[in-house]
């Protein structure tokens, strides 16, 4: 289809004798948040890595906007229009909160190698870094260390830094872990307005954020997708409520 | 102005008076061992490059070192014994000019620090300082046996390279030099630190994955941060043979790495200034202590166990109060 974004076709992985990924086969669509859920030790964050190019898969292949990234590390991926958000706050915790997204703006922009100018006087950079910061509702605390930063502030924070790529889709993992009733809410409205942007793979525990947003959701159980479809389907889904969501849907 | 600014223009205004004092007190050993210190903080500026901001632990910064201290004894041992350094297939022959020495110097560090890095960056932790260190030793040894140059013996020079319109002869005119290079490479470092490329570097030491997810690769900012590392050591290095007027395997020695990182470790890891006070602290010990015991290193380990044990951040962090290099 044409407004596929984001796709795998047919990953595997194994560790050992383990198989974390059997014949994966899914696509991101333009506007839409798909969702992968599944149960502990199901193989998302495995899916993740190899999507984002950390662990290689050994099977299977990876587009990006109809272009095989399955062999491109996870830096060029990044370029070429892929947004993460880590599920543990990956930052550089003595930076402040500003730095840490004008980091962002540094490699989008690809002036890492500018040796003299000093950063935090870039206009560019720091315009783009302050309406990201506001977006995600974090423009007062710019200046904070990252280190003081609560913990829901730091998952704005990733949100914050992968709007900086102006990407083409984002892949976020638990976006809403440890966030509390209120934050996880505030959170999922953000996301909600954010799948205009750019599609949204969204991997998560929370189940009323994903039903709230996800257009689509797939359901990962030992390194398979057993079911793939509207939140409707897979709700009423025997497989599904049978391995995973049990008495809860 | 925060109080580690005003500590580091109170250094500069030492650097400055104490030898001026020494000039007009007529004491040119206060001279010499002011310009030790000097360039001894800038090997020690050029590693904390790569090792407070890249948090690249580089055991084999005395590669540099020595490859500045070679380039400038061998080139002066030609002009002084006036035979070509290269016959074949063009001449080049040994120069007294203390600016091409300094070219050569820094060429040869950066070259052999981007060769370094190529192969051991791949690794870290552990395995990184003991291949930086396993490299240093390759040099040393390699010094010892290169008879040309006086193998153990090293080489001697009789005077001081010159400088356009300086008398190197005379200490305070030399001290003048090597303390406004220093100036000059903390300035460079100091705009490096605050450039894209000091926030990245800094950043991939601190999360090297939030790096790559903006599409940067930590592999070569840390190679660029060795490169500039090496460099600056490596000028230093052609600075410190040219005031002993020697150099010797020692230079290439893995102590010498070690007394570079104990000077910024000393001052403060990070700190732009942590090197200065480190090679300061380091030269007055040396010589105090020095006379009362040939064996002060005992107390150089103690009050560097005592630093890095009780003051986080150094002797910077120590007195401005302000316990992190960053933010």
């Amino acid at each position: 289809m044409d407004d596929v974004v984001l796709e795998t076709r047919g990953l595997c992985k194994n560790y050992g004798a383990l198989e974390v990924s059997k014949n994966i086969s899914l696509t991101l669509r333009k506007g839409e948040v798909h969702a992968v859920i599944g149960p502990n030790g199901a193989g998302k964050s495995t899916l993740i890595h190899q999507i984002c190019g950390t662990v290689r898969p050994d099977f299977g292949s990876i587009y990006l906007l109809d272009e095989d990234v399955t062999q491109k590390p996870v830096d060029a991926r990044s370029k070429a229009g892929l947004a993460r958000t880590f599920q543990v706050s990956a930052l550089a915790m003595e930076d402040t909160v500003l730095e840490n997204v004008v980091l962002g703006c540094v490699g989008a922009s690809g002036k890492a190698f500018r040796l003299f100018q000093p950063v935090l006087t870039d206009r560019d950079l720091l315009e783009t870094a302050h309406i990201a910061l506001e977006r995600v509702g974090l423009e007062d605390v710019a200046e904070k260390r990252t280190a003081d930063l609560s913990h829901g502030q730091r998952r704005q924070l990733e949100v914050a830094i992968a709007l900086t790529l102006a990407p083409k889709a984002f892949v976020m993992d638990e976006p809403m872990a440890g966030l509390g009733a209120e934050g996880s809410k505030r959170m999922t409205g953000f996301l909600d307005t954010l799948r205009a942007e750019a599609p949204i793979l969204l991997v998560e525990h929370d189940m009323d954020a994903v039903f709230a947003l996800a257009d689509r959701i797939s359901v990962l159980v030992y390194g398979s997708i057993i079911a793939s479809g509207t939140v409707e389907e897979i709700r009423s889904d025997p497989g599904v409520r049978e391995a995973y969501l049990g008495d809860e849907a | 102005m925060t109080r580690e600014n005003g500590l580091n223009m109170l250094i500069v205004a030492g650097l400055v008076l104490v030898p001026l004092w020494a000039f007009f007190a007529d004491e040119p050993f206060t001279i010499t061992l002011a310009t030790r210190a000097v360039i001894l903080a800038m090997a020690a500026v050029g590693l904390n490059i790569a090792l407070g901001l890249g948090g690249l632990i580089s055991l084999g910064h005395a590669v540099f070192f020595g490859l500045g201290g070679y380039a400038m004894g061998i080139l002066a041992y030609h002009a002084q014994t006036y035979t070509p350094f290269v016959e074949w297939p063009f001449v080049i022959e040994g120069t007294k000019s203390m600016p091409i020495i300094w070219l050569v110097a820094v060429v040869m560090s950066s070259l052999a620090a981007f060769v370094i890095g190529l192969l051991s960056l791949r690794t870290s932790g552990a395995y990184f300082i003991m291949i930086t260190l396993a490299f240093g030793q390759m040099f040393f040894f390699f010094s010892i046996s290169w008879s040309a140059y006086g193998g153990e013996d090293g080489v001697s020079i009789y005077l001081r390279n010159g400088f356009p319109g300086l008398n190197t002869l005379a200490p305070i005119q030399f001290y003048g030099l090597c303390f406004g290079l220093l100036m000059l490479v903390l300035l460079f470092a100091s705009l490096l630190a605050r450039s894209p490329f000091g926030l990245a570097l800094n950043a991939a030491r601190q999360s090297e994955q939030r790096v790559q997810a903006v599409g940067m690769m930590p592999f070569r900012l840390r190679l660029a941060a060795f490169v500039i590392s090496g460099a600056i050591t490596g000028l230093a290095g052609a600075l410190f043979a040219d005031l002993n007027r020697f150099v010797s395997p020692a230079m290439f020695s893995w102590q010498m790495s070690g007394e570079i990182m104990i000077l910024v470790i000393l001052g403060g890891v990070g700190r732009l200034y942590g090197p200065v006070v480190g090679a300061i602290v380091y030269v007055m010990l040396e010589h105090v202590l020095g006379d009362l015991s040939d064996y002060w290193h005992i107390y150089l380990g103690v009050l560097l166990l005592l630093v890095v044990l009780f003051v986080k951040g150094g002797i910077i962090g120590a007195v401005s109060g302000r316990r992190t290099a960053h933010g």
